[in-house]
């Protein structure tokens, strides 16, 4: 990759990011675009969670990072810290893929 | 009860050192791809998204072009325009604090602004949030890239479940009312449905349709703990 391009992935980047927040800028929106936007946050989030879990070079794979996301739906149903969630997560898929 | 904002901003501390180990695995993938250290740590600070960046490199690993590892890293970067629109009420800013707000608008600051029910709470939490985020995710991708070799493979230590484990606990408050768990379990599946028929990035824009299905078929305040619960901020 060249700087060149490199610069370009940048720019583009930015664009993706400051696009949502100049368009709507200030202005109050409808009540109904309004709650759209309020769930949002759940429906990418949630696809999030299962895509990067079972996700591989855009096929469905089950791999140990299953046996993390167990271990983080656990620790945050018991109202674990953050770094908590993380490092059962990390240690449970690493341990997993030691006997896959 | 909502988190204090002293609690947040340890929320926000504890989320970029965790997001920081997986720096750390981004600089070991961008070295093994051929990307030189100055070149890795630049992306990082420059094009600062997590995914894009992995997926970039991913498909310059793998023999692709400079143009498709970009095309790649933007199509996944289209989520970055839903998230502007949902940190719409979060981020009463002034012209050139979105400025420098888009920067820094990624997945987790996104998820930690908008997982707060107070919206002045939210705003400190998205500052916090991204500058920690920046700053952990940068001396990572550094780290990595530096002392690749001596590293070796990051999945070995577990670290390609941090990103599911973290997207999950920062999903978590948005499960509190019914609403937020149909279009967190609609999202879900429309994701998951797409990921072997399109190319990666798509999945996750299109499972913004689970929010408009959401706001369509679920009623305000006939759900099932929908009221008591109060899941809209």
């Amino acid at each position: 990759m060249s700087w060149a391009a490199l610069g370009a992935f940048a720019a583009g980047s930015y664009a993706l990011k400051a696009a949502g927040l100049v368009v709507i800028g200030r202005r109050a929106l409808p009540s109904g675009v309004d709650r759209v936007l309020a769930l949002l946050p759940a429906a990418l989030f949630g696809a999030l969670v299962l895509i990067s879990t079972f996700e591989l070079d855009e096929a469905l794979v089950v791999d140990p990072r299953v046996v993390g996301l167990l271990a983080a739906a656990v620790a945050v149903w018991r109202r674990a810290g953050f770094m908590v969630v993380i490092v059962a997560a990390a240690t449970t898929t690493a341990a997993a893929r030691a006997v896959w | 009860m909502s988190p204090t904002p002293h609690e947040v901003r340890r929320a926000a501390v504890l989320l970029g050192a965790a997001v920081g180990l997986v720096g750390i695995s981004f600089g070991v993938v961008a070295s093994a791809a051929g990307l030189s250290l100055p070149m890795a740590c630049a992306m990082s600070v420059f094009v600062f998204t997590g995914a894009s960046q992995f997926a970039a490199v991913g498909v310059l690993a793998s023999g692709g072009s400079s143009l498709a590892a970009i095309g790649s890293g933007l199509l996944l970067g289209t989520r970055h325009i839903a998230y502007g629109l949902a940190l719409h009420r979060v981020l009463p800013l002034d012209r050139w604090r979105r400025l420098l707000a888009a920067q820094l608008l990624i997945d987790e600051s996104t998820a930690m602004a908008t997982a707060q029910p107070d919206p002045r709470v939210g705003t400190g939490a998205f500052w916090w949030t991204g500058a920690s985020v920046f700053v952990c995710w940068n001396a990572g991708t550094a780290a990595g890239a530096a002392f690749g070799d001596a590293i070796g493979d990051p999945s070995t230590y577990g670290l390609d479940a941090v990103f599911p484990a973290a997207f999950l606990a920062l999903l978590a408050p948005h499960l509190r009312g019914h609403p937020g768990r149909v279009a967190a379990a609609l999202g879900a599946a429309i994701g998951l449905a797409l990921v072997p028929l399109t190319p990666a990035g798509v999945p996750v824009v299109a499972a913004s349709a689970g929010a408009l299905l959401t706001a369509i078929l679920v009623g305000r305040n006939d759900a099932p703990g929908a009221s008591s619960t109060a899941p809209e901020r």
